[in-house]
């Protein structure tokens, strides 16, 4: 239908309809857009992670776990806190490839189930959840129950200048014991599990050259 | 012999009614009471058209033999409700701070603040009447096959309340802030991220970050107070709408009634 005027394509009527609806919806996206980036924002942001010393290299045996207390997020008293279980490599078990961040093998006590503390049971040798019942060998290889992955890991370092063992960020190991960008429990990395649980924007935060 | 209409008299005509009070007799305070009372619903009403409404919502028709299963979903609304006030006032003591602030202040709800105690076991107890009684009602329709044409929407609606619900109940069970909330909370967290492909994101979201931080108490703070408790309201608004629009259904053991006049008609 054409308008007052020859020429016009749209009518005034149509006209004014789109002008009011579309500035409301401009004007509800001015607030909308802003607020939701506000909220996804910490999806992408670093999470930057320090060197913790976690001691001498003498304090760490090869036949059983040191347990050690580190800050894993700054500022939030002991929320932040989370465990290390932490021995000296030892050659005729570990056969994942050695390089300067594995010497000390240290694993988190975040069960690969659904994240819950695992403890080590020195007598049996083996790390028990006590939420579902998940059990992890010496190594940290599921031995049993739910969990779907090998206990986590950090990275560790000898700092030549002061001597003393330092542990830094968690890694992701799948059942080979590849490394992976550190993921949460529950999300498999065997097979298609690398795939259907990508990892985050926001944690390829190993040292250089590293998942 | 039905009474005949008057005839249409002119106004100045018309005999004009004694207010109370005029025959002599002075108004009793009650009756004066009354008159207020009358005076400010007109107000209103003239204004806003609202006795309707009300009308329309409270004074209808209801099928025969409905029992005490429909009122499940009333139940569900005041136990919501009561949800909404404690906590509106556990919201005016307590502080979410991941630095023991949040324990603290919980402990002083508890321990110290008059009547604490209470609202907050009202707050917690109520949380899980809430979702008994929600259960409870959607079995009551599911059994009762009110879901059926024309209420499916009503029915819809009613399972997204029952999803808003239990994010109520996981987002809630974070704020005190104790051993078993923290881990409860990194579980469920972790639950949702074995969701394939967005999993890892929405935990992300969930606990703004890879790990659990400074702000994601806060957040389920936020979700738990703000959130949900708006998108609650405003869909038992349209589940409510739905209802009265749509009109009760009848039991399922209850024929429905036919003319005898139209059962021989249909021969």
């Amino acid at each position: 239908m054409p308008g007052a005027f020859e020429g016009e394509t749209v009518t005034r009527r149509r006209f004014m309809n789109v002008v009011t609806q579309g500035s409301g919806m401009v004007a509800a996206a001015a607030f909308t857009l802003p607020a939701l980036g506000f909220a996804l924002g910490p999806l992408f942001s670093r999470v930057p992670f320090n060197w913790q010393v976690i001691g001498t290299p003498d304090d760490f045996t090869k036949t059983t776990y040191a347990t050690k207390v580190l800050t894993i997020v700054q500022g939030v008293g002991e929320a932040g806190y989370s465990i290390a279980y932490v021995r000296t490599r030892d050659p005729s078990i570990d056969t994942e490839p050695v390089d300067q961040y594995n010497h000390w093998v240290a694993l988190s006590s975040r069960c690969m189930h659904l994240g819950c503390p695992v403890r080590f049971v020195a007598a049996a040798q083996r790390f028990i959840c006590p939420c579902h019942g998940g059990v992890y060998d010496f190594r940290g290889m599921v031995a049993g129950g739910p969990p779907v992955r090998p206990l986590d890991r950090f990275y560790t370092r000898l700092n030549k200048a002061t001597g003393l063992v330092e542990i830094g960020p968690r890694y992701s190991v799948n059942s080979e014991l590849h490394r992976f960008s550190p993921r949460d429990p529950g999300q498999p990395l065997d097979g298609i599990g690398q795939y259907l649980y990508p990892a985050r924007f926001d944690t390829s935060s190993g040292p250089a050259g590293h998942p | 012999m039905p009474k005949l209409p008057a005839p249409p008299l002119p106004k100045v005509l018309k005999p004009i009614p004694k207010r109370p009070g005029e025959n002599g007799e002075t108004m009793t305070p009650g009756q004066t009471a009354a008159e207020g009372g009358i005076h400010v619903v007109d107000w209103l009403d003239e204004r806003t058209s609202l006795s309707g409404g009300i009308r329309w919502l409270l004074f209808r028709k209801v099928p025969k033999g409905i029992n005490w299963f429909y009122t499940l979903g009333s139940a569900t609304m005041f136990a919501f409700l009561n949800q909404a006030v404690t906590g509106v006032f556990l919201a005016m003591f307590y502080r979410p701070d991941v630095n023991g602030g949040a324990y603290e202040s919980i402990r002083y709800i508890t321990d110290d603040a008059f009547l604490g105690q209470l609202v907050r076991a009202m707050h917690k107890w109520g949380a899980s009447v809430m979702i008994i009684l929600i259960f409870l009602h959607m079995a009551r329709v599911f059994f009762f096959g009110a879901y059926k044409y024309p209420r499916e929407l009503t029915w819809i609606i009613g399972v997204v309340l029952l999803i808003l619900t239990l994010a109520m109940g996981f987002t809630g069970y974070l704020l005190p802030f104790d051993q078993r909330s923290y881990w409860a909370t990194i579980v469920g967290v972790n639950i949702n991220g074995t969701g394939p492909l967005i999993g890892p994101y929405l935990s992300d979201f969930l606990r703004a970050g890879p790990e659990f931080g400074a702000t994601t108490l806060s957040r389920f703070y936020a979700i738990h107070m703000m959130l949900i408790p708006g998108l609650i309201a405003a869909l038992i608004g349209a589940h409510l709408y739905l209802i009265t629009k749509l009109g009760i259904s009848a039991p399922p053991w209850l024929k429905a009634e036919e003319e005898p006049e139209l059962r021989e008609a249909e021969i």
